[in-house]
């Protein structure tokens, strides 16, 4: 800490303007503004002040340097992308991106129904479109990303069923589930279910060994984290019932168009991460979840975030909206409460819900199948090639294993030589997933075109030789 | 302020009433609003047909009833949608206090909308996001330094898991030395703290004690003292809370936890007030966490993507979440070589366009910029006091003896619902009439009767602090004079009174459309 301050009259500050500043202060009867801070004991206040950088006075030195350090990035439009595992390069449609910069929609916040009309029938529209597309009748508004869903989802199973076990399979991401098990600790047993290193998928024999009268909830995703898709939801969720279990099903909504919904194998709660559907990456940071749950009276009553609801006005046919449960959010529960919300990802509502409108049941079908086609295609061009393994036997939807085991060279090796060549390869797993060898994660989405993949074949043919 | 009530005061003010369908009600079967890629023909035939390639049973039978709506008629509905929202640009904000509505620079939202940030993912090699990395780290750098702490990360992406973020590290502390839940099992709160306080202790395993103010707006110390035990795991605050308080004694509050071997935590969301004049560390907090999207000029977002940075002093960083955004001397990486961290608090390492708004915010003010938000933030604060409390029928502040506030003040329209029957609620939907923005009236339980809680923070001017006096002003006059149309409003918004009762049972609320059709079509007579 240095020197006294001196007068800064900011653009951003309107009263920093010393004639008005002046005006205030003699309004109130004050001397100076440091009168005002005179609630502060004396000792706490700082003396001099903060040592930070200078800044950037103007607009136009602040853009330069900004700018500056964000061309040190490499985007996924520029090189080639083949990473997933929780988030992955699609295709944003510019009208998302033009809605979600609105600033009416980017500047309001929460509040009432008698301002914002319009956000809140976004947020209704946003919840019915996911219902829609999950054949689902109650989704609440978003939540802050896919794994957040998914222990919410764990933990309103258990307060539903009045157990305290939840089975989750191991095939999910590690990061997720060290998630789930911390946040759920202090209220859930999460015991790890294991999975078939053949298929990557669930494994049947050890669920119905650890399944219990105790068990909450079976907790599945599909397509699974390794990328398999999941086709026996219907012995999985019939498993659970017969224990009076739940079953949990987390889903990645851009397969919805083409892929049958968990609801119909049998999944009471459904969660997922929709990035996929409108939302940039940003580095991790686009992300929200989604929660559905049948249209009962236990779940409701135990759903943690708010549910925006449809009503009539005093004006005949006058469209309204409102919050059907505030007071079971942790807004009102307080110490009461066993899961929070707060500022969640409600801006990706805008987009999401016009991705899903513009995208139409023809448009999700559309992008489902040129996914899965692509998916395969490249599964079968890098099986090709010597010494490369697609390890699982399972159907890929968007994401695959590909094992490097048999060429020598260990995926940071290999993904080093790709990137190189502009290509992010997938991700490394090896640490993540030791029992599955020197492999990564493969993800092709419909932003991966064939000559993408032809150059990554022809990349890895060249890097293992 | 005659003058200035006929120039401020919006009569003829109305929000657009667009009157717009749902979506589900726009376009015709057949129309397009986006054309996906569709697969190349070679692939097409490489693979042959895609349905056959997906198990038998796991392709869907019935498409997704979604809308089919051309994109001039989507993008509509939603720009109409937009126009029936209030956000901080186009309205005069003050009265959604404790949410430090403010400005949100616009270069900055031009710098975060970049495919050098949007189109980053996060698994990336270190290599080609140097730059990202360092905003988040030098991010971290500053808020060091506003705090006092001597590490931070920005991983929390909200307020709320900033909190929990914090509640997790203390329980490793606790635990690290022996005392585990089974010893130490309670966290001290105040009933002004953020509900999130309460909520994430609860959910981090801790039962909550809470303290309640006594005349002077604070809790007092005895209360404390005879609230702390070796059962005490911590305290978790605001402070200053959302009366704009400044407790006088919370260097004592934390000396009193500290000696029952507890940690004290700072909810400093709302840091507006003290920026640049007091800082976390000096009060004696072991944690604190600021909300980006508040103090720091992101934008809200209608409720996210937030940020929650979390920071602690040097004993306790260890415990931070995995990875931390380091630096050595040469390039920016993920360090997730940290034996005793707590793990992650988010999918990747939180929302990364919130952290360079805010690092550019920051950038753009400096030490003497900071300094300039928090005086003004409060100077405009206690003009608007002067000027509500002398002139405004019916309305007091809370907690009169003390009138040393800072960023802003929890008033009471008490007096003016006992005299008019007109309540806080009313009285904000009637302002809505004259164009605000939002209202907050208090979080739960409403300690302060009928609250109303405006925060005029450092970006609104004069003439809009000015502005919102005048309606205050005028709607407290209306209540006095004519209450049932005060009750009957919003009159001039996109909506009218709502029938709020179906929403709170359930066999009538529908959150999805659905749901609206399964129970209420055959009334209607809709068709879906």
């Amino acid at each position: 800490m240095s020197e006294a301050k001196k007068p800064t009259v900011h653009p951003y500050i309107p009263n920093s303007a010393p004639q008005t500043s002046a005006e205030m202060l003699d309004f109130v009867g004050a001397k100076s503004v440091d009168e005002l801070f005179t609630a502060i004991p004396e000792s706490l206040r700082i003396n001099g002040k903060l040592d930070l950088p200078p800044p950037f006075a103007s607009e136009c030195e602040l853009k330069r340097h900004v700018s500056g350090l964000l061309r040190k990035n490499v985007s996924c439009e520029e090189y080639v992308s083949f990473l997933g595992g929780g988030v992955a390069h699609h295709h944003v449609p510019a009208v998302c991106d033009e809605l979600i910069s609105r600033a009416e929609f980017l500047t309001s916040y929460l509040g009432n129904v008698w301002i914002d009309h319009g956000r809140f029938q976004v947020l209704w529209e946003f919840q019915s479109l996911i219902g829609d597309l999950l054949e689902m009748d109650v989704v609440g508004e978003p939540t802050y990303c896919g794994s957040s869903a998914a222990y919410s989802a764990l933990l309103l199973a258990s307060r539903v069923a009045g157990r305290k076990q939840a089975l989750v399979p191991r095939n999910i991401s590690r990061d997720r589930l060290a998630l789930i098990k911390e946040v759920c600790r202090a209220q859930l047993d999460i015991t790890e279910v294991a999975y078939d290193q053949r298929t990557g998928l669930l494994d049947l024999g050890d669920l119905e060994a650890k399944i219990s009268d105790q068990t909450a909830v079976v907790y599945f995703e599909n397509p699974t984290y390794l990328g398999s898709i999941e086709p026996r939801g219907n012995e999985i969720a019939k498993i659970a019932h017969e224990n009076g279990a739940l079953c949990a099903v987390s889903v990645n909504p851009i397969s919805l168009g083409l892929l049958e919904t968990p609801r119909n194998y049998g999944a009471d709660i459904v969660c997922g991460e929709m990035q996929p559907l409108g939302i940039h990456m940003q580095y991790g940071g686009g992300m929200g979840g989604f929660l559905a749950v049948p249209d009962e009276e236990r779940f409701i009553a135990e759903y943690p975030f708010r549910l925006f609801g449809r009503t009539d006005t005093v004006v005949e046919g006058e469209l309204g909206f409102g919050v059907g449960n505030y007071e079971h959010t942790s807004y009102v529960r307080r110490d009461l409460a066993r899961d929070f919300i707060g500022t969640n990802a409600s801006l990706f509502a805008v987009a999401v819900g016009a991705y899903l409108s513009l995208m139409g049941p023809q448009g999700m079908r559309e992008v489902g199948e040129t996914i899965v086609g692509r998916t395969h295609y490249a599964v079968r061009q890098l099986a090709s090639i010597e010494g490369i393994r697609i390890p699982l036997e399972a159907t890929p939807f968007m994401e695959f294993v590909v094992n490097f085991d048999q060429t020598g060279n260990s995926v940071r090796e290999i993904n080093k030589r790709l990137l190189d060549r502009r290509i992010f390869g997938g991700k490394d797993i090896s640490n993540e997933f030791p029992e599955l060898g020197q492999s990564a994660l493969y993800c092709v989405t419909e932003v991966t075109t064939k000559e993408n993949i032809d150059s990554l074949v022809d990349a890895l043919r060249e890097i293992v030789a | 302020m005659s003058k200035a009530k006929r120039q401020l005061l919006k009569h003829r003010y109305h929000q657009a009433v667009w009157q717009e369908p749902l979506m589900y009600e726009l376009g015709s079967p057949g129309e397009r609003g986006i054309l996906p890629p569709v697969l190349e023909k070679e692939i097409r035939e490489a693979v042959g047909d895609v349905v056959s390639l997906v198990p038998p049973g796991m392709i869907r039978k019935e498409p997704p009833r979604l809308p089919e709506v051309a994109q001039p008629q989507v993008v509509r509905h939603y720009i109409r949608l937009s126009q029936e929202t209030s956000g901080y640009d186009t309205s005069n904000d003050i009265a959604r206090g404790t949410s430090t509505m403010k400005y949100s620079p616009k270069i900055n939202e031009r710098l975060a909308n970049v495919p050098e940030i949007l189109d980053l993912h996060p698994l990336q090699d270190e290599s080609t996001v140097q730059g990202i990395l360092e905003i988040i780290y030098k991010l971290g750098e500053c808020l060091k330094e506003i705090s006092g702490m001597d590490a931070f990360t920005c991983q929390p992406p909200s307020g709320s898991w900033g909190v929990f973020t914090n509640a997790r590290m203390l329980r490793a502390y606790q635990e690290e030395r022996g005392l585990g839940l089974d010893k130490k099992d309670e966290i001290i709160t105040t009933i002004f703290s953020h509900p999130c306080c309460h909520a994430v202790s609860a959910v981090a395993g801790y039962k909550l004690v809470t303290l309640y103010p006594d005349e002077t707006g604070f809790p007092n110390l005895t209360n404390l003292q005879a609230a702390v035990s070796e059962r005490t795991a911590g305290m978790i605050l605001g402070c200053p809370d959302d009366n704009g308080i400044y407790n006088p004694h919370v260097e004592a509050f934390c000396d009193t936890v500290h000696a029952v071997g507890g940690l004290c935590v700072l909810d400093q969301a709302n840091a507006n007030g003290v920026l640049g004049v007091c800082r976390a560390r000096e009060a004696g907090f072991d944690m604190v966490h600021f909300n980006l999207h508040k103090t720091f000029s992101s934008p809200h977002g209608m409720a996210g993507p937030g940020s929650g940075p979390a920071g602690c002093t040097k004993e306790l960083e260890k415990y931070l979440p995995v990875p931390m955004v380091a630096f050595d001397g040469k390039r920016y990486f993920l360090d997730y070589n940290r034996p005793h961290s707590i793990g992650k608090v988010s999918s990747f390492y939180g929302n990364v366009q919130v952290v360079l708004r805010a690092y550019c915010w920051i950038m753009s003010l400096g030490a003497d910029g900071l300094r300039t938000v928090a005086e003004t933030a409060v100077l405009n604060n206690k003009y608007l006091s002067k000027r509500l409390l002398s002139e405004v029928r019916g309305l007091a502040m809370g907690y009169p003896q003390n009138d040393k506030r800072l960023h802003e003040i929890r008033y009471s329209w008490e007096r003016l619902k006992n005299e008019t029957g007109v309540d806080t609620w009313s009285l904000f939907r009637r302002m809505a009439d004259y164009g605000i923005g939002g209202y907050f009236a208090s979080h739960e339980p409403w300690v302060v009767p009928e609250p109303m809680t405006p925060e005029p923070t450092e970006t609104f001017s004069k003439d809009d602090i000015d502005e919102f006096a005048e309606i205050v002003k005028q709607v407290a006059e209306e209540a006095y004079s004519d209450p049932h149309f005060v009750k009957a409003a919003p009159h001039k918004r996109a909506v009218h009174l709502t029938d709020d009762d179906r929403l709170h049972h359930f066999t009538q609320l529908a959150t999805t459309a659905r749901a609206w059709y399964r129970k209420h079509r055959q009334s209607r007579g809709e068709k879906r």
